[in-house]
């Protein structure tokens, strides 16, 4: 079985935001809220780099570890998902998370948080696929249609690489000797505890 | 021959051009690497090691997420999910074993001059008040608080999905709303008390003494006011324990309020949960002695009143005072005329 991953070339990107904006207008993500987003180190200094960044789907997920409901499930593709009808908006996956990806809307007084939403590899959620609920809550499922990610598939640069873990390395690795530089695959030591040599 | 002139030149540019790329193109071909576009720019391992967090520039509109990695998460998850469970296990349970054995060795309490149908009030519908304000918003701020914790290992298992999300998102909410009435009881039982729980000299005497509680005959009386040294050492314990929740919760409670990072609130939930198992296991042992573990002292706070000779055994000070202040019903305590 492919076990997926997320691998953003960090010397391509160009903080265009298409991977940003492609992921908000796919799964129709509400005001305020981003599921992708481009951050951007030394912003106007020598050496500024950015990369693009959302859910890593780590293994042995730190944020499914914390939930005090357990809604988290890991699916055979090794894609992270959760349940928003079983989440209670406690905000700990926020905490546990390396990467910052759970996105909570404002609902209610206090700093109440209404249920997470994060990057679903678009890969939908628990719901039956391409039901019009599982649209609704998590977005599109292109995995399901056999499809790649979108915001890979719209990278400008295409330094944002989303597929089989072996795949996308190999095509990182290539990349790496063929031009004879690469900062690594930023995010994968935390996220999956390997690197790849470059 | 002008035209000749300027063909000739036209001709010996492209040629010299091409000549210098057909030199150059085999020198590129042999050093792959010759230049790195990013070679200035940061690399991952040394910005981890540096700050131990990946921080830059977002332009979208939250901020905090211009944190790109932030590996103290880790932490916090081996806090949450290993290190706490033991702390909470370890002290409420072996609360609960220390108090059994506690009152399998010794019992209950036992007024040893038997009752004496006499009765005085020890506290005032506004020190009941507060103190059941208190007592009832923390036993459910407890219970809720503990669910997040070990809810899903105790509860989850037999409630099922469904059912267990449904009750602790309540749970959540009552949380959230009843900690409000925690803190203005606590600030009121503050001002009410504290003028009696400062520290005396009787203190001393009575700590010596264990206040009685290890004499199986029930002979030892320590002397004591309105509070004896115990209760004042729950007073003051309680009172920090508070503000320690108060302040923790609050913060838990308006995520990020004015620029508090994720490291502040991962280190907020620390402080909430360690010093929460920690307080649900002191008030534990204050339940046990103010039911069954102390005959007569429940009554202290159900209608206020106290028998008597029980009062002359506990506190014998105040139970004196309240006498000479003629506070005692029933009349059979006045003075002759």
């Amino acid at each position: 079985m492919a076990r997926m991953k997320f691998l953003c070339d960090a010397d391509r990107c160009i903080e265009c935001n298409a991977c940003v904006t492609a992921c908000k207008n796919e799964h129709e993500v509400p005001w305020g809220m981003n599921r992708r987003r481009v951050v951007t180190l030394n912003d106007g200094k020598p050496g500024e780099r950015s990369v693009s960044m959302a859910c890593m789907h780590c293994t042995d997920a730190p944020c499914a570890a914390v939930c005090p409901v357990n809604c988290f499930y890991t699916t055979a593709d090794a894609v992270v998902l959760h349940s928003k009808d079983l989440c209670i908006g406690c905000g700990y996956c926020f905490y546990a998370c390396p990467f910052g990806a759970p996105q909570y809307p404002k609902v209610g007084n206090f700093g109440s948080r209404g249920k997470m939403d994060k990057c679903t590899f678009c890969a939908g959620g628990p719901e039956a696929d391409f039901s019009k609920e599982e649209f609704e809550k998590y977005g599109n499922n292109r995995l399901a249609e056999g499809k790649l990610p979108l915001c890979a598939e719209m990278c400008s640069t295409k330094a944002l690489l989303a597929g089989d873990s072996d795949v996308i390395a190999q095509i990182y690795k290539e990349r790496v000797s063929k031009r004879g530089y690469g900062s690594g695959a930023w995010g994968w030591q935390t996220a999956y505890r390997e690197s790849i040599a470059t | 021959m002008a035209k000749l002139v300027a063909q000739m030149r036209l001709i010996a540019g492209a040629l010299a051009l091409a000549f210098i790329v057909a030199i150059s193109a085999p020198v590129s071909a042999q050093q792959p690497g010759m230049i790195n576009p990013t070679a200035d720019a940061v690399k991952e391992q040394q910005l981890l090691q540096q700050l131990k967090t990946i921080q830059g520039r977002v332009t979208i509109p939250d901020e905090k997420s211009g944190v790109l990695v932030h590996p103290a998460g880790r932490e916090w998850r081996q806090f949450h999910t290993v290190t706490l469970k033991w702390i909470g296990a370890i002290s409420i349970i072996g609360m609960l074993v220390v108090l059994v054995l506690f009152y399998l060795w010794r019992g209950p309490m036992r007024v040893k001059s038997g009752y004496s149908g006499i009765n005085i009030l020890r506290f005032d519908v506004l020190e009941r008040f507060v103190h059941w304000l208190t007592a009832i918003t923390f036993v459910i701020l407890g219970i809720t608080g503990l669910n997040i914790s070990f809810g899903r290992v105790l509860l989850l298992p037999w409630m099922g999905p469904e059912a267990f999300s449904a009750w602790s998102e309540w749970a959540k909410y009552s949380h959230n709303f009843l900690s409000f009435g925690f803190t203005l009881g606590v600030v009121l039982m503050f001002v009410m008390w504290i003028g009696r729980n400062l520290p005396t000299a009787v203190d001393v005497e009575w700590l010596k003494q264990g206040g009685g509680m290890f004499d199986p005959t029930n002979s030892t009386h320590s002397p004591a006011y309105k509070f004896n040294a115990g209760q004042k050492i729950l007073f003051w314990i309680i009172m920090v324990s508070s503000a320690a929740m108060i302040i923790s919760g609050f913060m838990l409670m308006f995520p990020f309020y004015s620029g508090l990072t994720v490291g502040n609130m991962e280190l907020a939930e620390i402080f909430h949960a360690v010093v929460g198992v920690l307080f649900v296991a002191l008030i534990l042992g204050h339940i046990y002695l103010g039911s069954i573990g102390m005959e007569g002292a429940f009554g202290a706070m159900a209608d206020g009143n106290v028998d008597l000779n029980w009062a002359k055994e506990h506190h014998s000070l105040w139970a004196k005072e309240e006498i000479q202040a003629d506070k005692v019903k029933g009349g059979a305590m006045r003075p002759a005329e």
